[in-house]
């Protein structure tokens, strides 16, 4: 089955949840929809859900109205950010609930069942309450018993944000695997983690303010992300977005002479513009674009180093474990090559070239 | 400090322990003496200072002198367990309402009508009691059980609404929204996933019920003439110029005893400091 959204809109006391959402989610694949916090993830997979009504907009499942479904027709599951089962129901009974409901005979219940419980390794866990279990296993269940039905739609709401990370690590490899079980199910995952998004989606959805501000494949949406706001949440850290210049030849950041223009943005009118490039495009050299670091970031393996060129603030992704004083003044040196140009709106002009050659080179 | 603590925190228990029990000893000591046991003053231990007989218990299951407290009981416990069970029904059904779905009418919503439940108990029965007269007597059910039994229910209702909104408001939504996902209907949510949840918040709701509904006297008493007496009248009707203080004695413990047994069977739900705490 296909779900086509149009002109979804909900406000409430005046804030927008959903604006003019339009999209149409295809049977057989993964959706991940990414965003911030608040970004309307959550309301979209409810209203698709059917627990959350609209203001206006329509949406159809294959072309026969969807909103007015009651919720218990929808032939879909849910798997929420919190760990939601039946308290009073064990770990089997939880995931049969759902297929009783749909009147299966007994042997399939328990087959099915069965089944599911074991492909997220709880076989041995029927009997015990979820109150009994681990965080993670919770969200096991949760997801055995949505996945257990084999549903029309299938949702999963930041499922594994409130995990511990080696847990979501292997939850998160495990899942690709758990999905393919699923066949032509309408798959939709929200996350506001952009590796997770790209790692699992067949199609991804950037939400933003209650909007869809780009749909594509994953590389598409990280080599030409649409605009800045894109840039920023599909990139963690978010990707360095910057004012400058394009004169005779030359870019200037802050009044500073960065570089010369690249190729890929050759034939570019000179202007102001806003330029975008990773942290892992910039780096600390001896000369270059000088600014003071205001903050400092260690993450086991990266450090990020916060620099401050006038008014523009660079993040710079670096291997290793860095010592860099506060208020210490750095040069930096950017990638040219990897630079994206957008225009004074936001809106991508030039995407950074190269993109899958450079970093397969890396 | 510490060693203080302990001996102050018994000695308070003692204090109040004994101001609770004590009325109680009192009356199962006065339950087993007659005329002359009573007379010198309060006495406790029993072949020492008093000669102890069987004399008020008789009275009470029908020996001469006294009253029958059997069909009273009988009456009584009729009325307390169909109000408590009708009350629960309807009483969880529309508490669940109320914390689950919004009701508007003009600038009446979800709060004000749990307030209108719950201001039927600020009123004092001496209020409702005319009008119940009047209502009974319009369908002829003054002076009979299924009468009795619609105006405790009348009584009992509100506890139960405000109790088991409560309660549900503890159980988080998202149990009924998966229960939706999972296939079923509103109603169905309610009985399938929302009831087996709610065991402790129906227990309390139901001892409650079941205290109001059992001790009520003044009711009975003025909705009910010749053919229908509940065990509180019984004892009342007990007194005269010159109390049997035995026979009081005795069927007031009497009539107290499905209480502390229920008391008992619930006494861990009632204990619980967070009910839906059940619930994560």
């Amino acid at each position: 089955m296909t779900l086509h959204a149009t002109d979804l809109r909900l406000a409430v006391d005046g804030v927008d949840h959903l604006k003019d959402v339009t999209a149409t989610f295809q049977p057989g694949r993964l959706h991940t929809v990414i965003g911030r916090t608040l970004a309307g993830k959550t309301t979209l997979m409810r209203v698709l859900a059917g627990l959350q009504g609209v203001d206006s907009g329509s949406l159809t499942r294959d072309g026969a109205d969807f909103l007015t479904t009651p919720v218990w027709q929808r032939d879909t599951a849910m798997v929420y950010q919190q760990f939601i089962n039946y308290p009073h129901l064990n770990v089997f009974e939880n995931v049969a609930f759902p297929l009783k409901r749909a009147g299966l005979s007994r042997d399939e219940v328990q087959r099915r069942a069965q089944e599911s419980l074991a492909r997220v390794g709880l076989a041995e866990f029927h009997e015990r309450k979820p109150s009994q279990l681990s965080g993670g296993q919770q969200q096991r269940v949760a997801l055995a018993r949505a996945l257990a039905r084999g549903a029309g739609i299938l949702l999963l709401d930041e499922p594994f944000v409130n995990l511990d990370y080696k847990l979501r690590e292997q939850l998160r490899e495990e899942f690709k695997g758990l999905f393919s079980g699923q066949g032509d199910a309408v798959v939709i995952y929200a996350t506001t983690e952009p590796a997770e998004a790209m790692m699992l989606g067949d199609v991804v959805l950037v939400m933003h303010e209650g909007q869809i501000i780009q749909i594509g494949a994953p590389d598409e949406v990280f080599d030409r992300p649409a605009t800045t706001t894109v840039a920023r949440i599909i990139n963690d850290p978010p990707m360095n977005i910057f004012a400058g210049r394009i004169e005779s030849g030359q870019i200037t950041v802050a009044d500073l002479q960065a570089t010369h223009v690249p190729v890929h943005l050759a034939g570019l009118p000179d202007g102001s513009y806003q330029f975008g490039l990773r942290a892992t495009d910039v780096s600390l050299a001896r000369s270059g674009i000088e600014g003071e670091v205001t903050f400092v970031e260690i993450s086991g393996s990266e450090t990020f180093v916060h620099v401050a060129v006038g008014e523009a603030p660079f993040v710079v992704q670096i291997e290793g474990i860095h010592d860099v004083a506060l208020g210490e003044l750095v040069a930096m040196k950017l990638r040219p090559e990897r630079l994206f140009a957008f225009d004074q709106n936001g809106t991508l002009v030039r995407p950074a070239a190269n993109e899958h050659a450079a970093r397969e080179g890396h | 400090m510490s060693r203080l603590y302990p001996t102050f925190k018994y000695t308070v228990i003692a204090l109040w322990g004994s101001f609770v029990v004590g009325p109680f000893l009192w009356a199962l000591t006065t339950s087993f003496k007659d005329a002359n046991g009573v007379q010198g003053g309060a006495t406790y231990i029993p072949w020492m200072q008093y000669k102890p007989t069987l004399l008020g218990w008789h009275n009470i299951f029908g020996g001469a002198g006294g009253i029958d407290v059997v069909q009273p009981f009988l009456n009584s416990a009729i009325i307390t367990i169909a109000a408590s069970a009708i009350s629960l029904v309807l009483g969880s059904l529309a508490a669940y309402g109320l914390s689950r779905y919004r009701f508007k009418l003009g600038f009446i919503k979800n709060r004000d009508i749990i307030f209108f439940f719950v201001t039927q108990r600020i009123m004092p029965p001496v209020v409702l009691v005319i009008p119940f007269f009047y209502l009974l007597q319009q369908v002829n059910l003054l002076d009979t059980i299924p009468g009795l039994i619609i105006v405790t229910v009348a009584l009992l209702l509100p506890i139960a609404v405000w109790v088991m909104v409560d309660f549900f408001n503890g159980i988080p939504r998202e149990i009924d929204e998966m229960a939706m996902l999972d296939g079923c209907g509103p109603f169905e949510v309610f009985v399938r996933t929302i009831l087996p949840n709610s065991l402790p918040g129906l227990t309390v709701a139901l001892m409650f019920c079941a205290v109001f509904g059992w001790n009520d006297f003044f009711f009975a008493f003025r909705l009910t003439f010749t053919q229908i007496q509940t065990l509180p009248q019984a004892v009342v009707a007990l007194n005269s110029s010159v109390p049997p203080w035995w026979t009081l004695s005795a069927a007031a413990l009497f009539g107290l005893l499905p209480l502390i047994l229920l008391a008992i069977r619930v006494e861990r739900y009632l204990s619980r400091g967070s009910l839906p705490g059940a619930v994560r």
